[in-house]
């Protein structure tokens, strides 16, 4: 039964890099704009007619 | 000897969208409202950008300022550009620049598809929610200037301001907000998991062991969560003890306290698990609370700061060659002299040099007609510079103008103390009062009872479990969910204050001109002598300056060149005057031209014209009532408001305004401005709460003086820094649901203090009693906060549907 004092220790360390790795998403700046990335997937390239040699 | 003038279609920009009322170009088969909007197409298309108007209709900015010039000359030097670039490598230059206009999809994709326009631009990237656009430019290709007028030519004119240098302590105070959230949010849900054993093992363990261990887990985990997250409630409750206030987070910040005390007490000397799951729960729902606070509150602040009208740089004219020379506008001093050009704004209270100037005050006074000014007279900064260019003398520095107080005044109301603000101070006051009573009490029965371990567990417990989170959180929540609704239905106020003002509204005045008509809509003719071309070009130029509505309604009718009009006067309300190109014109009704009415009634609203001396002919306008005026009156009636109308027209319209106001009484004529504003301030001093509508331009004084006042616009560049909101034409229809909404929104504010109390009975029965189990508090408290939250956005979103609000 003590087993679980490790998995929990174990989970606990897994949250914890989680947290860590969501602080430093923010710190990054990856959440600043959620608005420009959905519309920027939808752009579609126009080839310009002069690009072809 | 009579003539018609035309009835014109009006037809709108491709490029736009604003209706092309003055002068329309035709371009490629399409129409445009000026040659600004129809350069900007010519330059998307031959660059192929036409992808541009596909993706959303008339997605342009309007161009109506002409020329570019020397504008931005002083982008060339090294000192400016040292200050705009970011960062600079061998060959690119790193910018990032704020441009407000953008406000759709199409924005997004004109502005990452830059390069395509100036090959110097390698990469231009958005960020869309704060209207930043990043970009990195080849040096030897482009520079700044050319960069910035590139912006300013496709519409997209950038900020270039003081402003930018402290955008990164708000991305700080932002991103510290949400580390203090997640952190909080990891240890609640980590804690909560691991006192699951506690709740539902009835009590007894199978090991004391695991209980201790969890219990200092939880203990660990909640140590920063108390440090840290809690950090800003603490603060503000001890700042209570110095200013011997007590506010709203004081009781907030009890609790905490005495969770995280007891908990920890009860975790070291292995009697219990502790309450921290509710203490950390508690931390991390008023954070979130807050946070969507201030987030309603940024996205709802009129965007403009007062800052960002301010030039970075103005010229300043030094040495014996009176050579302008471009300075950064911190570095003027008193008695510089500067040069100040057409469409620049004025940075510092100064002094006019030059012979005579006209400026536009229409961000400082919400005047939009501009203001002659003679050599010597004082100008103000915020004003706008028209036509040539003016010398002034500096007489105050540019941070310490008056503007700055004026500004931070609120613009020039009464600061009005939000009723509810003061209720939630006076409760929370007589919350903490109450708690520590009850605490008390309970400790003291128990004690007596012979029993001290229940009487503490009592006093801890019920310091624990009293909430006071619906005070902190129900109005923001209600009102900025109700900001946010109305927003997008395009209804602008400027802050809850309005809505609280709002509901308790009992008088309402239109004006009637703008307001309860449509001003595009007037149909117009002419009975006179026929005009020539030249003369009605005069004619149109004069009219145009003019701030009443029909008067630039006759400007927009007959298509014409602008001309520089000389000795313009206006009198509001009666008439304009001006010369041009060899014409003295004077527009304007009977009394304003002197003329005796003749016989009858007008037919309408008359406009009599004037060239040099001998009269010419009138203009009649019929206007049109809006279809929903007078539904709304009826129904605001219905309310038990009081309705007047205060009109700057004639007589003759009473009969029609009757009719569709229901009433024959209180019903206003030939109202001047000064005496619009006097009737308001009569019907205050009566003790009546007044909401007045009105167009904004010759309603400025009236709107300031009223409880609350609301400009109808028929687009959003109409704003007037004195009005408490802004209500597009097109929703004119919705005024009598806005004050029914504004009154709901109270009515949802005092349940939820009551949902509150029951929550905290149901608590305080259980804590009396020494019976609180973490259990217990674990369940109570999110449930009480989250049922509040949602009870206030649900309830105020469904009451705007029901109000066809949504």
């Amino acid at each position: 039964m003590s087993v679980i004092l490790i998995l929990i220790g174990f989970s606990l360390l897994v949250a914890g890099s989680f947290l860590l790795a969501f602080l430093w998403s923010v710190n990054d700046g990856q959440y600043d704009d959620d608005v420009s990335p959905a519309v920027r997937i939808l752009f579609e390239d126009e080839s310009k007619p002069d690009s072809e040699n | 000897m009579k003539g018609k003038a035309e009835i014109i279609e009006h037809s709108i920009c491709y490029h736009c969208g604003e209706t092309c009322l003055e002068e329309q170009v035709s371009y490629d088969e399409k129409q445009f409202c000026c040659s600004g909007c129809k350069v900007v197409y010519e330059l998307l298309s031959e660059n192929n950008l036409c992808a541009y108007y596909k993706l959303g209709p008339q997605p342009g900015n309007t161009q109506k300022i002409n020329g570019l010039g020397e504008r931005f000359a002083y982008l060339d030097q090294d000192e400016i550009r040292q200050r705009l670039v970011k960062y600079s490598n061998n060959e690119n230059d790193y910018l990032k620049f704020h441009v407000p206009g953008m406000h759709c999809s199409s924005c997004i994709w004109l502005l990452e598809h830059l390069n395509r326009l100036d090959d110097g631009i390698i990469k231009s990237t958005v960020d869309f929610v704060h209207k930043e656009i990043t970009l990195v430019i080849n040096r030897n290709q482009t520079s700044l200037r050319r960069v910035v007028e590139l912006l300013v030519r496709i519409g997209y004119t950038p900020e270039l301001n003081l402003e930018q240098y402290n955008r990164k302590d708000q991305k700080q105070k932002r991103n510290t907000r949400i580390y203090k959230i997640g952190l909080a949010g990891f240890a609640f849900g980590n804690i909560m998991l691991m006192s699951f054993p506690e709740y539902f093992s009835g009590g007894i363990y199978h090991e004391e062991d695991f209980r201790n261990i969890f219990g200092i887990l939880n203990l660990v985990l909640a140590i920063p969560v108390f440090l840290y997250s809690a950090s800003e409630f603490l603060e503000n409750a001890l700042l209570c003890f110095r200013q011997r206030v007590i506010n709203i987070d004081f009781p907030i910040a009890i609790g905490i306290v005495a969770m995280f005390i007891s908990s920890t007490y009860e975790v070291l000397s292995g009697k219990g698990a502790g309450y921290f799951d509710s203490m950390t729960g508690l931390v991390f729902f008023m954070l979130i609370g807050r946070n969507f606070q201030n987030k309603t509150f940024d996205w709802l602040s009129f965007d403009r700061d007062y800052k960002s009208y301010f030039p970075i740089a103005i010229q300043r004219i030094t040495g014996k060659n009176r050579i302008p020379v471009p300075v950064p506008v911190q570095e003027l001093k008193v008695n510089d002299l500067i040069l100040v050009r057409n469409q620049e704004i004025i940075p510092a209270d100064a002094m006019l040099l030059s012979d005579q100037a006209i400026i536009d005050y229409s961000f400082v006074t919400g005047e939009s007609r501009p203001v002659e000014c003679a050599r010597g007279e004082r100008i103000f900064a915020g004003g706008r510079i028209l036509g040539s260019g003016a010398e002034l003398v500096v007489q105050h520095e540019v941070l310490h103008s008056y503007l700055t107080q004026l500004w931070n005044q609120s613009s020039g109301k009464k600061i009005f103390r939000s009723g509810f603000q003061k209720m939630v101070e006076s409760i929370s006051r007589w919350f903490v009062v109450f708690t520590l009573l009850i605490a008390g009490i309970s400790f003291i029965y128990w004690y007596q009872d012979g029993n001290m371990e229940r009487g503490i567990h009592a006093f801890t417990s019920v310091l624990v479990i009293a909430c006071a989170c619906a005070l902190a959180l129900s109005a923001p929540f209600t009102y900025g969910n109700m900001l946010r609704i109305l927003g997008r239905k395009g209804i602008y106020l400027k802050n809850a204050g309005v809505l609280e003002k709002m509901s308790d509204i009992d008088t309402v005045v239109f004006d009637k001109t703008g307001t309860l008509t449509e001003a595009h809509k007037a149909s117009m003719c002419y009975e006179g002598i026929t005009l020539g071309s030249r003369e009605n070009q005069a004619v149109a130029n004069v009219a145009l300056n003019s701030t009443h509505p029909l008067c630039r309604h006759i400007g927009a009718a007959l298509h014409t060149q602008r001309t520089y009009v000389k000795n313009l006067e206006e009198t509001t309300g009666a008439g304009v005057s001006g010369s041009t190109d060899g014409y003295y014109i004077q527009l304007g009704n009977a009394r304003y031209l002197g003329l005796i009415r003749e016989s009858g009634k007008p037919e309408g609203s008359e406009i009599h014209l004037r060239i040099n001396g001998e009269y010419k002919g009138v203009f009649r306008f019929r206007q049109y009532f809006r279809t929903e005026a007078s539904t709304v009156i009826r129904d605001l009636r219905k309310q038990g408001q009081h309705i007047y109308v205060v009109s700057g027209d004639h007589e003759y319209e009473r009969r029609a305004l009757s009719e569709i106001t229901g009433q024959d009484h209180h019903l206003y004529f030939e109202q001047q401005p000064h005496q619009k504003k006097e009737f308001i301030n009569a019907l205050a001093e009566k003790g009546n709460k007044v909401m007045m509508m009105g167009d904004g331009l010759n309603d400025a004084g009236a709107l300031l003086n009223s409880h609350v006042g609301l400009s109808v616009a028929e687009d959003v560049n109409n704003f007037t820094p004195g009005s408490d909101g802004i209500i597009l034409g097109s929703q004119f229809g919705h005024t009598a649901a806005l004050l029914r909404y504004a009154k709901a929104g109270k009515r949802i504010i005092i349940i939820s203090f009551i949902i509150s109390l029951f929550y905290n009975f149901a608590g305080l029965w259980f804590a009396v009693q020494g019976n609180l189990s973490p259990v217990i508090a674990a369940i109570l408290m999110p449930i009480s906060t989250t049922s509040l939250v949602l009870y206030t956005v649900i309830a105020s979103t469904l009451k705007a549907r029901q109000l066809k609000l949504m």
